[in-house]
């Protein structure tokens, strides 16, 4: 190949700014990708993905923005980091993953896993108060907006009587360092 | 016998090994005095962000990192446990000690200079330095019958800017065999427990979960062995089959091979209950 074509290649494919903003949030390489699949076969979710790994990386590549940011796929991922240890290329793909995670949130788009963000959201919320989790709480707010009182009242049951669940969150004392890791975007 | 001197480390619990984990952390505070090492928990720490904030908002999950990385005394390791918890704080002092323009950020707001040569230390890496020295006669048959799997779940994976790190394939066998027990072979060791999908996506846990368990039954294992609190509580949490295997944390089964006693509440907290195989043992 000559060197001109070689550009010509490096240009489609990661020439759209979707693809270098992805590229430079992630920071790892995903050109190297040549899809031989060894991300999506050791994926312990992949089953429950409506892209494989590697289709993501392609749908980046070729700027197809919408499809990768309300993709399941990107909210199924766990970041056990399976796939990139898998990876031949040592792509990180999980950095991969969580970047376009961050950019769906950002862009507003629609989200086609509400609940695991919702799940993050209320994480995050209790970190938010407390500065650490509280998983009770967490638990209560995430089957309140689920509607859904019933489906683990029996293993809650059991966790509360086994005392696995604490009622009250156990509390970091100097809250406004905590906030100050919440505020950072708007202090710059 | 001859034992290396104590040796201080701070101690970075997490927001699971204080809570629902809290069998983990016990039993980790008390192997710990047993073999020399005096735990000083971080004052005040707060939670390393989490899967969540790695997944939202990477903003926050380096400030909530940063703040604890900032805390910790430079003088002493700091040892994490819960292996999510030590890939954020890892992640975020890499991105402190490479990234001169975020580090000058937070060391304006903290108002001291960011300590590059912070060692954070996990769990795994301790024992393996300071277990051998105590595995004298007294403790070497004390899991004698104990048949267990290892299971490591994601934690010998790691994101690609971390593959220099320690890897601990292997460690909890060698480890535990070296007392006395029999490790077992079966195709989970390292299989991904799903995390946080418990809650939103139930049903793709207790699938896995529910595989894992059936696994372990069949290898004739008396307990699977966790690296890891949050797998530990999806275990026992999602799985939905009548007789499932107890779990046991690495930290509480190698607390019970060097005698600790004061084990009372551990047990008591675990929704599938382990007394009977450990009495079984002799254990307790």
């Amino acid at each position: 190949m000559t060197k001109n074509q070689n550009e010509t290649i490096t240009e489609i494919y990661t020439g759209s700014d979707f693809a270098k903003e992805v590229k430079q949030r992630a920071g790892t390489d995903f050109n190297a990708c040549y899809h031989c699949l060894s991300c999506g076969g050791g994926c312990p979710f992949s089953e429950a993905m409506d892209y494989l790994p590697n289709q993501i990386i392609r749908l980046v590549q070729l700027g197809r923005k919408k499809e990768v940011l309300e993709s399941s796929s990107i909210w199924i991922c766990v970041g056990c980091n399976n796939c990139s240890v898998q990876c031949p290329n040592s792509v990180d793909i999980s950095a991969v993953t969580h970047a376009l995670c961050q950019m769906a949130v950002e862009e507003k788009v629609t989200v086609a896993e509400p609940d695991i963000l919702k799940f993050h959201q209320e994480v995050l919320n209790t970190v938010h108060r407390y500065g650490r989790t509280h998983k009770l709480e967490i638990m209560l707010r995430y089957k309140f907006y689920k509607k859904d009182w019933f489906s683990d009242m029996g293993v809650g049951m059991k966790m509360l009587a086994r005392r696995k669940l604490e009622l009250l969150p156990s509390r970091v004392t100097q809250m406004k360092d905590v906030k100050f890791a919440f505020n950072q975007k708007q202090a710059g | 016998m001859n034992t290396s001197p104590i040796m201080d480390v701070s101690y970075f619990p997490g927001c699971s090994l204080a809570t629902t984990a809290k069998e983990n952390d016990h039993s980790l505070r008390e192997l710990c005095r047993r073999i020399g090492v005096n735990l000083v928990e971080l004052d005040d720490w707060n939670c390393c962000g989490s899967s969540s904030a790695y997944a939202v908002d990477h903003d926050l999950a380096l400030g909530l990192a940063a703040r604890n990385l900032f805390m910790a005394s430079p003088d002493r390791p700091l040892l994490v446990a819960c292996p999510n918890c030590i890939i954020r704080l890892r992640l975020a002092h890499q991105e402190l000690s490479r990234n001169e323009l975020m580090r000058y950020r937070f060391e304006k707001k903290w108002d001291k200079p960011y300590n590059r040569d912070l060692k954070i230390l996990h769990f795994f890496e301790l024992m393996e330095n300071r277990i051998p020295e105590y595995m004298g006669k007294e403790v070497s048959e004390k899991l004698k019958q104990l048949k267990f799997v290892p299971y490591y779940g994601c934690m010998l994976n790691r994101p690609n800017t971390l593959r220099n790190e320690k890897n601990y394939k292997g460690l909890m066998e060698k480890i535990l065999t070296g007392l006395g027990a029999q490790a077992l072979d079966w195709s989970f060791a390292s299989q991904c427990c799903g995390t946080f999908l418990s809650v939103a996506r139930p049903e793709l846990v207790t699938s896995i979960v529910n595989r894992m368990m059936d696994d372990a039954a069949k290898t004739g294992a008396d307990c699977i062995i966790t690296a890891c609190a949050m797998c530990h509580m999806n275990l026992e949490v999602r799985c939905t089959l009548k007789q499932p295997v107890p779990v046991l944390h690495f930290s509480e089964i190698l607390s019970l091979a060097f005698d600790v006693e004061s084990h009372n509440n551990w047990f008591s907290r675990h929704l599938v209950d382990p007394r009977p195989v450990l009495k079984s043992r002799a254990l307790i």
